[in-house]
């Protein structure tokens, strides 16, 4: 404790970008700002790429067909799978948050570890899918 | 001094509680999409074989004379349009002050929330 104190630890206030990029955010913080990131991202391509593509994909047979032609384009690919992503994302940071306010893991330690388990099954399920997208197999 | 003691249990809460409405509904919200999501994937995964009719049908199946597939996938969005809105706002409301900015961002939410709902009901009801 008294080493602590006599060694005062940095403090940022109304951090600028360069700040953002060097500060050493936990790993829970780091799910926490993703989580955000990702549904903002989700939120602004809801009505220019999800919606859409769901219309595609329930209107006619030859309009479904028509989405492997259009996710032939590599750029197309990458943004359907940063989308894939946020929605995976999301959704796992999402079931801790629910669980966190069950006081489910509530514990410093345990917080940390599931935050890390958030952003490796997000990501892991990320490559899986861009895996079977890139036809891999 | 008196405001310094007023922490942890003892704080003054004050206001309408509109807050509480959305710290539960953001949570109601979660839960309708996360279980609409795996009813989604468990459709997909037990049906024989994915093409057009077998994914369509996820969204245009009928109990008797009821249109579950639809009223589900409306439940859904209208869930995650409160759910967006709630978060979206948040986010301006943490980094936007001036309030001019704050509330021209708040009226460009609220309408692509909007949009994005009767974006989706034209083509789910369509159906």
């Amino acid at each position: 404790m008294s080493d602590s104190a006599s060694k005062p630890r940095p403090q940022f206030r109304n951090i600028s970008v360069p700040q953002i990029l060097s500060y050493n955010l936990p790993l829970a913080g780091k799910t926490s700002i993703l989580h955000r990131v990702s549904g903002a991202l989700l939120f602004l391509c809801l009505p220019l790429v999800i919606i859409p593509l769901f219309a595609l994909s329930v209107t006619s047979a030859e309009s479904y067909a028509s989405i492997s032609q259009w996710a032939s384009n590599p750029l197309c690919k990458i943004v359907l799978l940063v989308l894939v992503w946020g929605y995976l994302h999301h959704f796992c940071a999402g079931i801790r948050y629910l669980t966190l306010d069950l006081h489910i893991g509530n514990n410093k330690e345990a917080a940390q570890k599931s935050a890390g388990v958030v952003i490796g099954i997000s990501l892991a399920l990320t490559v899986i899918f861009g895996l079977k997208l890139f036809g891999v197999w | 001094m008196a405001t310094q003691e007023r922490i942890g249990t003892k704080r003054l809460v004050v206001g309408a509680h509109y807050g509480t409405l959305d710290f539960i509904v953001q949570r109601c919200t979660a839960v309708i999409m996360a279980v609409y999501t795996v009813v989604l994937f468990l459709g997909f995964v037990f049906s024989s074989g994915m093409n057009f009719e077998t994914w369509q049908n996820l969204f245009t199946f009928h109990l008797g004379a009821l249109p579950v597939g639809q009223l589900l996938a409306t439940l859904a969005f209208l869930s995650l349009a409160w759910h967006a809105w709630i978060g979206v706002r948040d986010i301006w409301m943490d980094y936007v002050k001036p309030a001019g900015w704050r509330m021209l961002l708040l009226v460009l939410t609220l309408l692509w929330t909007v949009g994005s709902v009767i974006f989706f009901a034209k083509i789910l009801w369509s159906l």
